[in-house]
């Protein structure tokens, strides 16, 4: 059996499955259950100073999709509203309960060192493994200076983690925000500031709907609505990228990367990993279906490794990075074209008309006596692979890769004018 | 001896819920959910397998996305009995039997009966009709026959702006919707409040009690209006070929399902034992209605196998769920009376013939004891009034060219009367069609006499 067991910038945990900072992290008796369920850490829900932030009704707002409910999830919520020292003694006890889980804690506090080194020593008192910066909140606090505002310029990034580092013996995790346009910015910063680890995404800033009866955003609240911040199985790809691009920037070689956005299953995880995560937090999911869902997550992603004979969880981390490239070093050689399985093809139509109307008439309709059947034209399929995705059965169109004589980017390809004359 | 055929064998209450739809809709998240089934296919089998062609995916997309009133004007637009036809189309042999769905996994389709009958019915909850009468042409159509196929050209004829009359020898307008179909298919008095629905568009008129051929004349008719659609269903039923078949408790099934139908269900008389012949929807129908009014013993007998049955296998299933015993291979020899009351059937034992006809053995036989035979082994046309010009009819059946043009000019006709499927749906397409077909033949008319040259006025809008 694979080895879930991580050491995270010197924070072990029994499997790398940790519950974000949220609402099912926001006190003890959660914190319990999370750990009698199997998680195998938590970041605490972030704590401020006192006296303590007053949240709103409603919170949340979801999105659904092809009838699924919250596919993706937005909250006006903000950090916790309970007083510093419960948030404290509860954490003190659960760590002596638990004491081979993770447990990190979040914090934000206003943007001068004497407030970070008066908090820092009531965090370590508790005995907690780490802690974990909200520069990422972007919605509430970024209006007060704090989470987002902090996150988002990456010289505030810097100063504020070397406070942290230099006031405290504990690992200090930077949470980023993806409310930038260049991930690498913060990250960098972070690392500068002597972090030990990052951790990311905070949630996307988002208007996740307008009630149309109100003419307000979603949630409303007494008859208005705010931008709130974004997760759930909507962000995935997003989060993916801006792991990778960390994972594979020189300047940030080997810190650990702590992934999230998204992630609801074994197979979500596995991918975060490949992309250089080395441990794994969840919020929506869990705040979807409840603790359990990590019997699943972990029965999922160790029979994955035991197939894939990956003994433990670094030898995952990062396995797919080096093949994380520029578009320029993409083959332009390489060809795919579709092929459709007769004996599989429903007659539903949807890689014909999709095919017709927005990409390239490569896929012609015909009556086989009365039953009709599609086929591709292969001098028109580009390899697009539009019709693979929007065919509901599995496997029925495939892509299938052309023989190939040699390897050819775009700073060689005669088609670019700047092309590199070997 | 009186036969045992009664009315009452069951409680008000009980009748009540044997008699309340059978399948009720689906709720508003039910509905969300099975939309989101469907894959919006491309030039969609289902609506091929439509006689009436609604664009299945695309209202069902609109219930998807919580457009109901879309979704309706979408069903309605093709078939604006799309409602009853919700409830009553067997739509394991139409649009459902072609839903790629059903090559994943057998037997799993859309819902797509269920999902029209939750947008017909989100339409007719609101004040409004979705459609408005066309600007008046000036022409007076003559429909005779309220059944479906009557109702949907009449409709679709005021849509164009014309009038229309419609005349029926019943008192309620609806056809075999108010006195056919089985009750529990359109429960709760719906095909009333369709037909109150389809009527609100206006310059429709109902001529009730008035029966062709014997209040008025198809010459008459053709006389006073600019055209004629004859609607007139399947009036007449095939004979059994029995000695003794006028026995009063040998009833037409038809008859015992407009009885029925008439009146409150505590004064429809039932046997106590009773035997249907045939093997169709119609004996279905009838056999699980007199169940359901308290029989205690029903059996279905028909004289081939299970597989020749025009009865769907859904129906069939519907059957043995009220417990009607289904036997094939038998045909009924002699009607048991004894001093003119009923007693029962003799049958005889059938098997395929070498040529696939059944083979019955004269000498292997059996008895059901009955009190009542319901025969639905068909229905035929009732033979037009003889005075006049009339059309021409072929194997029963009015005969008819593409829009229901008859052999006579000004005349046409469709539904059950022509030939086709008997089924709701079809007649509804019947009598769409055909009214585009008068439209269109008006509208040339007022273009040929110069009255209109740039056609914008008769015909041209809708
Ligand atoms: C018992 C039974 C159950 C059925 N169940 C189903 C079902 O579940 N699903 C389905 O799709 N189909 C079913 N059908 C078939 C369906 O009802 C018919 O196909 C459909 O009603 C045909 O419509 P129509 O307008 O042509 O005729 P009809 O509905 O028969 O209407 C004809 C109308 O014309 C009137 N009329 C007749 N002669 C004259 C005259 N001389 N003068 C004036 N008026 C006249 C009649 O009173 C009647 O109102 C069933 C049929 C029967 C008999
Ligand atoms: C295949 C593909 C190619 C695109 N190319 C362009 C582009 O060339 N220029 C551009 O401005 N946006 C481009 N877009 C973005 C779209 O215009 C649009 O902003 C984006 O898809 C978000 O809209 P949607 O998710 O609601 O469809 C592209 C999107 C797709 C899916
Ligand atoms: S891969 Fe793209 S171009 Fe080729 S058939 Fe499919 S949709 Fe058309």
């Amino acid at each position: 059996m694979a080895d879930l067991g991580i050491d995270f910038a010197g924070i072990r945990a029994p499997n790398p499955f940790w519950l974000a900072s949220a609402p099912p992290t926001d006190k003890e008796y959660n914190v319990r259950r999370a750990f009698e369920a199997g998680w195998g850490g938590v970041v605490w829900k972030t704590l401020g100073e006192d006296p303590p932030v007053v949240n709103l009704s409603s919170r949340y707002g979801g999105l659904a999709y092809g009838g699924r409910r919250l596919m993706g999830l937005n909250n006006i919520e903000l950090i916790s509203d309970r007083p510093l020292a419960t948030n404290i003694a509860e954490i003190k006890r659960v760590k002596r309960a638990y004491p081979d889980r993770a447990l990190v804690v979040s914090l934000m506090v206003p943007c001068e060192e004497s407030r970070w080194q008066a908090i820092l020593p009531l965090i370590e008192e508790t005995g907690a493994d780490g802690i974990e910066l909200n520069f990422g909140c972007p919605h509430g606090m970024s209006e007060r200076n704090m989470g987002a505002a902090i996150g988002q310029v990456p010289d505030y990034v810097e100063m504020v983690t070397r406070w942290c580092r230099q006031n405290t013996r504990m690992p200090v995790i930077v949470k980023l925000t993806p409310n930038v346009t260049d991930i690498l910015q913060p990250a960098r910063a972070a690392r500068k500031g002597g972090a030990d680890a990052v951790s990311l995404i905070n949630t996307v800033q988002s208007v996740i709907g307008v009630d149309l009866d109100v003419m307000a955003p979603m949630p409303v609240v007494d008859g208005k609505g705010t931008h709130g911040g974004y997760c759930g199985p909507g962000v995935k790809p997003i989060a993916l990228r801006m792991v990778g691009e960390i994972a594979r920037d020189p300047a940030m070689h080997g810190i650990p990367i702590s992934g999230m956005g998204g992630i609801g299953s074994w197979r979500d995880a596995a991918e975060f990993l490949a992309m250089g995560a080395g441990s794994l937090q969840i919020c929506t999911a869990a705040m979807h279906y409840g603790f359990r869902i990590v019997e699943d997550l972990i029965d999922g992603l160790s029979r994955w490794m035991d197939g894939k004979e990956y003994g433990a969880v670094r030898d995952v981390t990062g396995r797919a990075v080096s093949r994380y490239v520029p578009w320029n070093a993409l083959n332009m050689n390489f060809r795919t074209l579709a092929r459709i399985d007769a004996d599989r093809c429903i007659g539903c139509g949807l890689c014909h008309i999709a095919c017709e109307d927005t990409s390239h008439q490569a896929i012609a309709r015909q009556d086989d006596n009365g039953r009709r059947t599609y086929e591709v034209i292969g001098e028109s399929c580009v390899g697009c692979n539009l019709c693979a995705h929007v065919c509901p059965v599995s496997d029925c169109i495939t892509m299938e890769p052309q023989p190939c004589t040699h390897e050819l980017t775009w700073p060689y390809h005669p088609s670019n004018p700047n092309r590199i004359v070997a | 001896m009186m036969p045992d055929i009664a009315c009452g064998r069951l409680t008000e209450s009980q009748l009540e819920r044997n008699f309340s739809d059978a399948h009720p809709g689906l709720t508003r998240d039910q509905a969300a959910l099975e939309a989101e089934r469907c894959f919006y296919c491309h030039d969609a089998p289902c609506i091929e397998a439509c006689p009436t062609g609604i664009d299945i995916p695309r209202f069902i997309k609109a219930i998807a996305v919580d457009n109901p009133g879309g979704a309706a004007r979408i069903i309605l637009d093709a078939n604006i009995l799309g409602g009853s036809c919700a409830r009553v189309c067997p739509t394991e042999i139409l649009c459902e039997q072609r839903c790629v769905h059903t090559a994943i996994e057998s037997g799993r389709p859309v819902r797509i009966g269920a999902l029209q009958r939750h947008a017909t019915d989100w339409q007719m909850e609101q004040d409004d009709h979705p459609f408005t009468r066309g600007e008046p042409t000036g022409k007076r159509i003559a429909v005779v026959g309220a059944g479906p196929a009557g109702l949907a050209c009449a409709h679709r004829l005021a849509m164009r702006g014309h009038e229309v009359v419609v005349f029926d020898r019943h008192e309620r307008p609806g056809g075999l919707n108010q006195y056919g179909v089985a009750a529990y298919k359109l429960a709760d008095d719906f095909a009333q409040r369709e037909v109150d629905f389809l009527m609100a568009i206006g310059g429709i008129r109902f001529e009730a009690g008035c029966s062709l051929g014997r209040d008025i004349t198809l010459a008459s008719l053709r006389n006073a209006y600019d055209a004629v659609f004859l609607a007139l269903g399947l009036g007449g039923v095939r004979a059994l070929g029995l000695d003794n078949a006028q026995n009063p408790s040998v009833i037409d099934a038809v008859a015992f399902i407009e009885a029925l139908r008439s009146a409150p269900y505590r004064q429809a008389r039932v046997g106590r034992r009773v035997v249907v012949i045939g093997g169709g929807n119609t004996a279905i129908d009838a056999a699980v209605q007199a169940r359901l009014l308290g029989a205690e013993e029903v059996t279905l007998v028909y004289r081939r196998g299970t597989e020749s049955m025009s009865a769907t296998p859904e129906e069939r299933d519907w059957a043995r769920v009220n417990d009607v015993t289904i036997r094939v291979w038998a045909r009924p020899d002699r009607l048991l009376i004894e001093n003119g009351t009923l007693r029962g059937v003799s049958f005889l034992r059938g098997r395929p013939g070498p040529d696939g006809a059944p083979l019955y053995d004269p000498e292997a036989g059996f008895v059901l004891e009955a009190d009542m035979v319901l025969k639905a082994i068909g229905q035929s046309l009732l033979p037009l009034s003889p005075e006049g010009e009339m059309p021409r009819v072929q194997d029963g059946r009015i005969v008819v060219t593409q829009g229901g043009r008859t052999t006579l000019p000004g005349v046409y006709a469709g539904g059950d009367c022509t030939i086709g499927a008997d089924l709701t749906v079809v007649a509804v397409r019947d009598g769409r069609d055909a009214a585009e077909s008068i439209h269109a033949a008006l509208a040339g008319a007022v273009r040929n006499n110069g009255q209109d040259p740039d056609g914008k006025g008769a015909g041209s809008h809708g």
